[in-house]
């Protein structure tokens, strides 16, 4: 399992070195990876069938118990399908699409990094391994969907994406953590056992929020939806993977996954189910105004993806089951729909949809399958969509509350659905050929067979729902319903209330969509709403945090060196001051201060004296001279006080210093005089608190008792241990020898410093 | 600065400094003095004599560029630190020749590590002098 | 004796501090100087200061018999002092040749990052 997850990121990084191969006519052979990976999982469904997971373990960092363990039951099996399944007829297309893009190869890079990355998100059992994958698919889609990074919308929605998601990710590290901290274990299968413990847990509410927030973002519920529509920037292939078929699904699957953990509470049922409402009908209203064919899909996606948050917030077997059939029937019609919706802006260059008209007299197969795409998409018997739609008025209609109010929604929304798959579907195709598009030709059979293979699934699995039942979905609903009961797919049901709303369904989705046409109209009056959305709070939001910023920013961060010393010795001389104050008691016991000599005094005052000079004089000669004087009179009260090393070093480092000065000093610029006096006046005002506060300082901390424990090892050990009786040497050469060794090396560090900077010569810009 | 008195001095003047220096850097472990305080000692002869003589003759005395000391002084200063990882002890234990030698007293792996530190002043306090009033 | 020499520490903070502060390029130079020192002596005093008792161990003697110097600070002090060398070479170079290819040792006028020039 672990090299099928790794088997994509082996390609990502040997595309970076045999990238020029596969930019040609080899494009295609890529294809390879994911049909291999697909018929790899599907050797898996007899193993799954007979009711065993399959688990791999790999030590990661067990310290903390971060495994690489991978989990393959019924629900991780229906995704990898999925996610090989379509990556590989989405692989063959992106060949044709993009052929003989400058790119193509980095586009394959990125498209098998977040293969890998979804199949290791849907196989993991650890959470915090999910969580690195779930990383990885958001920032392979920012890639993917600012592919053409030539363009600043494209960048834009790639960025916008990147945060959502990103955000939503950290979201789910956060959930992980605590789960981990609840359950003290970061597996999912782990968790399942701690049941009643999470639930009954005081963090409960606090991680199902976490778990939500992830979840949300990464499946564009309303009311962070808006970065979908936005990823549409991204080429067609992109679109119909991530935005259609699996990333967006990572968050219906984390619920899913979780919904036995953490499911089966009041918060869970009713916070999933008012917010899958709400995305559903938002969405829906909204794909009635949009012209663009993207945007209706991006859109009608939305309220499919709200459908499944709703149905797993519904949380009876029945429902389970509905939203996996519906997970399968909308990838298969979905993808379907985006690849022909790719072929139709390929060819004509244009997806305004009040263009596009008759095009089946040329791109005959493209007609059919969207006609197909579109009987899958609006529920129409003997398709698998029909099928998906039963389960889902089966569920809602079962429910114990509000039956009626919740069908209701689901009805509304099938509508809308119905009518978007038929506006893409099969609008574009039907009527009369404008001459511009007479002469247009089929594309390359790289593009049309992957969604007329799709949409024959389709019908297949809508005639034979026991295909799908036993391969797929009755695992998944076993891995995720404890005690479920027996249960059939099937095409007929009987006349029956089901088949009533099915019915009802139709008839509307034929009425809208005959009466309903789009218009820019509509469109440009929808934008004008855009004010209120919550993506323009959002960047209202961001925009002024990011003015803030800057001008926080601007304020400290002026480029002036004296502006940020002065700030850090104000801030300094206000903390010190406070702690110093707070609990000031400058009650000083002279007593076990050591005498006053006359010498000690002439010494202080020399150093004094000096420093005055050094700070005042006009002449850098006499303050490089009087900064002499200072280290000779440091050279003095070293040797005063038994440090006879340090004064040994003192003297001779001085006596270099002023050798080196000297050697330079006419080769420095003479003084200047620029400040003004009120701000010397102030400087000084500020240093000379900041040295009274640091005499107080250390006048205070000679009062307090000396830990000696250090000194004293040192002291005792260094004859006996180190065979040496200078203990500065001995602590120098032996004791702390590695910190010497370090820094005799940053020594050198500084001398080749010197060393380059006056022998290598100056670069031209440098010149200027 | 070439004056008699000081080019005269500084004849004698640097064989002392750099015994005195040798001196230093070898009874550091028992008295004041050390690789830090000899090192900074023979750069100050040869700075001296740098003033006295000119560059020309400091360098002809040393006969390498000073900057080759401190990779030299530096290898030492490590070998001599984990040269006890041969003798399976930890990183930096000091080992001991068995007998004393003369006038150097026992002989122990602080030395060699002193003495690297004593190479790497050297080479670094005279690479940035010499480099300087050669260009400045 | 130690509050003469807290009042010193504090005194060579304040020149230091003071020197960094202006505007010339020289003198922020003699001002890390300044502060460097101001800091060995910091150093110093926390490890308290006693008289003519370096920390030596007599020749006869295996351990120390009586009071002593404190060697850690001093040791520390050492290598400070090694190192402030060094630095204040580099700083040295670093003034010069930034006069050199700038023309001007005004720190005001180095507040210009690469893009904006």
């Amino acid at each position: 399992m672990l090299y099928s997850i790794l088997a994509g990121f082996v390609v990502a990084i040997a595309l970076i070195f045999t990238g020029k191969i596969f930019k040609s006519k080899w494009s295609v052979a890529l294809t390879l990876l994911p049909l291999s990976l697909f018929v790899y999982f599907l050797s898996y469904i007899p193993t799954i069938q007979s009711g065993a997971t399959v688990f791999q373990s790999i030590s990661w960092i067990p310290s903390f118990g971060v495994n690489l363990s991978f989990q393959l039951d019924g629900l991780s099996l229906l995704f990898s399908l999925m996610i090989t399944g379509i990556g590989t007829l989405v692989f063959a297309y992106t060949s044709a699409y993009l052929k003989k893009h400058v790119y193509l190869d980095r586009f394959y890079a990125y498209l098998s990094l977040f293969m890998a990355a979804m199949l290791g998100l849907v196989l993991s059992d650890n959470l915090i391994s999910l969580f690195v994958f779930w990383e990885l698919t958001s920032i392979s889609s920012f890639y993917l969907i600012g592919f053409n990074n030539t363009s600043e919308a494209s960048r834009k929605s790639a960025l916008t994406a990147l945060g959502i998601t990103g955000i939503g990710g950290l979201f789910l590290l956060a959930g992980a953590l605590l789960l981990g901290y609840i359950t003290n274990s970061y597996s999912i299968v782990e968790m399942l056992q701690h049941k009643e413990l999470l639930q009954q847990h005081e963090f409960y509410l606090v991680a199902v929020v976490f778990i939500f927030g992830a979840a949300f973002t990464k499946s564009a519920q309303f009311p962070f939806h808006f970065w979908l529509p936005g990823a549409m920037k991204a080429p067609t292939p992109v679109s119909t993977y991530l935005h259609s078929a699996t990333m967006v699904k990572a968050g219906v699957y984390l619920l899913l996954r979780f919904s036995p953990t953490l499911g089966s509470t009041e918060l869970w049922n009713t916070t999933l189910i008012i917010v899958g409402a709400a995305t559903m009908l938002y969405s829906a209203f909204h794909l009635i105004f949009r012209t663009d064919l993207k945007g209706i899909l991006a859109y009608s996606t939305i309220a499919a993806l709200g459908i499944l948050v709703f149905l797993i917030g519904l949380g009876t077997q029945a429902a389970i089951t509905a939203a996996l059939v519906f997970i399968v029937v909308h990838a298969l019609y979905k993808a379907s729909l985006f690849l022909i919706t790719g072929i139709i802006d390929h060819e004509t260059g244009t997806r305004d949809i009040t263009q596009l008209a008759g095009l089946r007299k040329v791109l005959m197969p493209v007609a059919v399958a969207g006609f197909i795409a579109a009987l899958i998409s609006g529920g129409v018997p003997p398709s698998i969509g029909f099928v998906g739609k039963d389960l889902i008025y089966e569920a809602t209609l079962h429910m114990p509350n509000n039956a009626v109010l919740l069908t209701a929604i689901a009805i509304v929304t099938n509508i809308l659905l119905f009518y978007a798959g038929f506006v893409v579907g099969v609008k574009p195709f039907m009527g009369k050929l404008p001459t511009t598009f007479e002469n247009l030709h089929m594309p390359s059979s790289l593009m049309w067979v992957p969604p007329l293979l799709m949409v024959t699934a389709g019908l297949v699995f809508g005639m034979f729902p026991n295909l799908i039942e036993t391969a797929f979905v009755a695992n998944a609903v076993s891995s995720l319903v404890i005690d479920n009961e027996a249960f059939h797919l099937k095409l007929w049901h009987g006349f029956n209330t089901v088949l009533g709303l099915s019915a009802l369904t139709l008839g509307l989705g034929v009425i809208v969509y005959v009466v309903l046409k789009p218009k820019h109209k509509l469109e440009n009056f929808i934008e004008k709403l855009e004010v209120a959305s919550p993506k323009s709070i959002l960047f209202f939001l961001t925009n002024g945090f990011e003015d803030f910023s800057k001008s926080w920013t601007n304020f400290f961060q002026n480029g002036y060196l004296r502006h940020y010393i002065a700030t850090i010795v104000g801030f300094l001389v206000i903390a010190l001051a406070f702690i110093i104050f707070s609990n000031f008691d400058l009650k000083l016991d002279f007593s076990s201060f050591s005498e006053l000599t006359a010498y000690e005094i002439a010494i202080v005052l020399m150093m004094i004296g000096a420093v005055v000079f050094t700070v005042f004089t006009n002449s850098r000669l006499a303050a490089v001279a009087s900064m002499g004087v200072v280290g000779f009179a440091f050279c003095l009260l070293f040797l005063f006080y038994s440090a006879p090393d340090l004064a040994m070093t003192q003297f001779s480092v001085d006596t270099l210093t002023v050798i080196l000065f000297v050697l330079v000093l006419y080769k420095l610029p003479k003084y200047l005089h620029l400040s003004k006096n009120v701000l010397r006046l102030e400087h000084g005002i500020l240093s000379l608190t900041f040295g009274g506060l640091i005499s107080i300082l250390v006048l205070k901390v000679l009062q307090e008792d000396q830990n000696s424990e250090i000194t004293n090892f040192y002291a005792e050990n260094s004859y006996l241990l180190a065979k040496g009786k200078n203990v500065v040497n001995v602590i120098l050469v032996d004791f702390r020898g590695v910190d010497t060794l370090v820094e005799i090396s940053v020594l050198i560090v500084a001398a080749l410093g010197v060393f380059g900077l006056l022998k290598l010569r100056l670069k031209t810009r440098d010149k200027k | 600065m070439k004056t008699i008195i000081l080019r005269t001095a500084s004849d004698f003047l640097l064989p002392v400094l750099l015994l005195f220096s040798l001196f230093i850097l070898l009874r550091g472990h028992y008295l004041p003095g050390g690789g830090f305080i000899g090192g900074l000692v023979a750069a100050i002869a040869f700075v001296l004599d740098a003033f006295a003589n000119g560059l020309k003759n400091a360098k002809s005395l040393l006969k390498i560029h000073p900057g080759f000391l401190m990779p030299v002084g530096l290898s030492l200063a490590f070998l001599s630190a984990i040269s006890p990882l041969f003798f399976d002890l930890p990183i930096m234990t000091g080992l001991w020749a068995s007998e004393p030698i003369p006038v150097i007293g026992n002989l122990g792996s602080a030395l060699i590590f002193d003495t690297g530190v004593y190479l790497v002043v050297i080479g670094a306090a005279l690479t940035i002098i010499f480099t300087i009033s050669e260009t400045a | 004796m130690e509050i003469l020499l807290a009042i010193v520490t504090g005194i060579l903070y304040a020149a230091g501090i003071y020197m960094m502060l202006r505007r010339s390029l020289v003198k922020l130079i003699l001002g890390i100087i300044l502060l460097g020192n101001g800091v060995n002596l910091l150093i110093f005093l926390l490890g308290r200061i006693t008289k003519g008792k370096p920390p030596i161990i007599p020749e006869e003697a295996k351990v120390f018999e009586e009071l002593y110097a404190d060697p850690v600070p001093q040791a520390l002090i050492l290598t400070a002092i090694v190192i402030s060398f060094g630095l204040q070479a580099f700083a040295i170079i670093l003034v010069k040749r930034a006069y050199k290819v700038l023309g001007t040792d005004d720190l005001d006028q180095l507040n210009t990052t690469d893009e904006d020039s």
